[in-house]
């Protein structure tokens, strides 16, 4: 055996589809699952003699999310045709951004379990999608359906920095919280507005001799399993054909490879040798644009709160474990409808703890989720009403949790429901006295037991008091009384 | 700036034209010429020019992100060479042929 170290080195182009209304250079609309070929136009079909105008709120977008990653954005951009010929790009090129691509170098700041690492982001461009191929189960041909054809994406693409698998998942999950924070994509995965490509190799120490492997690109991956699956597999395909060929990286090369998800693998992909050959050049019907800086200052003001910043703000102003800001900041909808609890409730924290463990725990036996806020039946000012019950001492946590399970699944609000069923603690002394009388006249044994000196005794007189008076005994108050009583 | 055959044969490849034989020979001399000509521009003393991206000195011409309406699937598909229902039929393309 030799000595050596293996270094993996990942970057990652991802695809994120914008969140228009229309194409990228026609008033199509941009749609998913409708009748093919349904949503085209002179323009985006390619026909001759017509003319691309940009589409305003895409360029938008794509600033504002270049901006989040911390890139520069350009004062001067134009757009370029990229040519190769494939059934579903009619024009024979896509148009796209070359040399000068609307935001550059930028950062994304990832958390690990090793902690915060910042991820460099080459670039951020926005481009025309093409469109779809659908292969005949029988006879020999595939059918093009052209309706995505033109649809508005930003290609992001880092710097090779991300060294491990968990890395490469923290980076695709942090970029998608952070579009869908902005609002700039729907970022929904069934629907592919998201499709990631890494470029992996591997550094090889060996005797104190460095070496590199080719580089091979996985194309089209459509989730984040996917992305994991296809790095860890290269990584360990890539290391196997080191040990048996001792194949180094030519410089300016790379493979192209599939990821097959049944068997968990990476295929080559056949390629003409001239597939990188796309003779760029300036898209003449296109002119340039320079944004003025005053709106990119306006932009830079008007971004949203961070996912990161946002968690680091939970735990700060609300004293939250860094767990919990994580689970509360995952999606801009879980945050919203906690902030607005912990804001109506006047108190954070509990708050934070009825969203994440007993409303959590309801909605996912049911299969509703927070994110589909049209038929989410707890709203904001629902819960925060049983928080403050429950802080308040009207009922205790355990009844607050037979609440919080009606309030889902019917319409009364905490208040009514607690009046309703006379769940309200009784923290009225007088009654409590009575109770207490009455289990110790019940329970000897145990009486017995703690005046001997086990003073574990008194839990099981808590358990009968809180159990005759249906969980709604105020504890606090009656195991004040009961100590007293033990001791007369 | 002489062109060799093999450069057009390969431009030729790209751009999914056939050439008949002799045509390459033929196409590296005049496109040689072209490019002698065009290359003239290189004489000019250029660098105090900024370089320029469009003829046109316009920037940010946008559209509105409203829809239009788009075209009948009949019509869409009406210069098709060979169709389906719905589509555009093309030969068979194999997974993993893509660009
Ligand atoms: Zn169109």
């Amino acid at each position: 055996m030799t000595d050596r170290t293996v270094k993996m080195i990942v970057g990652l182009e991802v695809h994120v589809q914008l969140k228009t209304r229309t194409k990228l250079f026609c008033g199509c609309q941009t749609s998913f699952g409708d009748e093919p070929n349904s949503h085209c136009c002179p323009v985006c079909l390619g026909l001759p003699g017509v003319l691309p105008v940009m589409n305003r709120e895409a360029y938008r977008l794509s600033v504002m999310a270049a901006l989040a990653l911390h890139c520069t954005v350009a004062p001067h951009t134009k757009w370029d045709r990229k040519h190769y010929y494939y059934p579903d790009l009619p024009k024979n090129y896509q148009i796209s951004q070359y040399d000068l691509p609307l935001g550059s170098d930028g950062y994304l700041e990832i958390e690990t379990e090793a902690g915060r690492k910042k991820i460099r982001i080459l670039r951020a461009h926005l481009e025309e999608d093409a469109g779809k191929l659908l292969h005949a189960e029988h006879g020999d041909y595939s059918e093009v359906d052209l309706n995505r054809t033109g649809t508005p994406l930003l290609e992001i693409v880092s710097q090779p920095d991300l060294a491990t698998v968990e890395e490469v998942r923290a980076y695709c999950m942090s970029l998608r919280q952070i579009v869908t924070y902005l609002g700039v994509s729907e970022a929904n995965m069934q629907m592919g507005h998201m499709r990631f490509e890494p470029n992996i190799n591997l550094h090889i120490t060996e005797n104190g001799e460095k070496h590199a492997t080719p580089i091979v690109e996985l194309k089209n991956l459509n989730s984040f399993r996917a992305v994991e699956r296809g790095v860890a597999y290269e990584e360990r395909r890539q290391l196997a054909e080191w040990d048996e060929t001792h194949s180094r990286m030519k410089a300016g090369t790379k493979t192209t490879r599939g990821f097959n998800d049944s068997t968990g693998e990476t295929f080559v992909q056949r390629e003409k040798e001239e597939a990188n050959d796309y003779r760029y050049f300036p898209e003449p019907d296109l002119v340039v644009v320079e944004p003025k800086p005053e709106w990119i200052d306006e932009l830079q003001r008007g971004l949203p709160e961070l996912p990161l910043e946002k968690k680091n703000r939970f735990v700060t102003a609300y004293g939250l474990s860094e767990y919990d800001a994580g689970v509360l900041t995952a999606t801009i909808e879980m945050a919203r409808y906690f902030e607005r609890v912990a804001e109506l409730s006047a108190a954070p924290k509990p708050a934070a703890n009825w969203v994440t463990q007993g409303l959590t725990r309801e909605i996912n036996t049911r299969g509703l989720s927070i994110e589909s806020a049209a038929d989410f039946p707890v709203t904001a000012e629902r819960l925060a009403e049983l928080v403050k019950a429950v802080e308040q001492g009207t009922i205790s946590k355990t009844i607050g949790d037979t609440v919080l399970s009606e309030m889902i699944d019917g319409k009364n609000s905490a208040a009514e429901i607690i009046a309703a069923k006379g769940l309200a603690q009784v923290s009225d002394t007088a009654a409590l006295e009575r109770m207490v009388d009455e289990a110790l006249a019940a329970n000897p044994g145990p009486v017995a037991d703690y005046r001997a000196g086990k003073k574990q005794a008194l839990g099981r007189l808590m358990g009968a008091i809180m159990k005759a008076s249906g969980g709604k005994a105020n504890p606090k108050v009656v195991s004040g009384i009961l100590e007293q009583k033990l001791h007369q | 700036m002489g062109l060799q055959r093999q450069e057009v044969e390969k431009v030729a490849k790209l751009s999914r034209i056939t050439l008949a034989p002799g045509e390459a020979e033929q196409l590296a001399d005049q496109l040689s010429r072209v490019l002698d000509y065009i290359g003239k521009l290189n004489e000019l003393k250029t660098d105090d020019v900024a370089p320029l991206s469009h003829a046109l000195a316009v920037a940010n011409v946008f559209r509105d992100d409203e829809p239009r309406e788009s075209l009948p699937v009949e019509t869409v598909l009406a210069n098709a060479p060979s169709r389906t229902a719905a589509g555009f039929k093309v030969p068979r393309v194999l997974e993993g042929d893509e660009d």
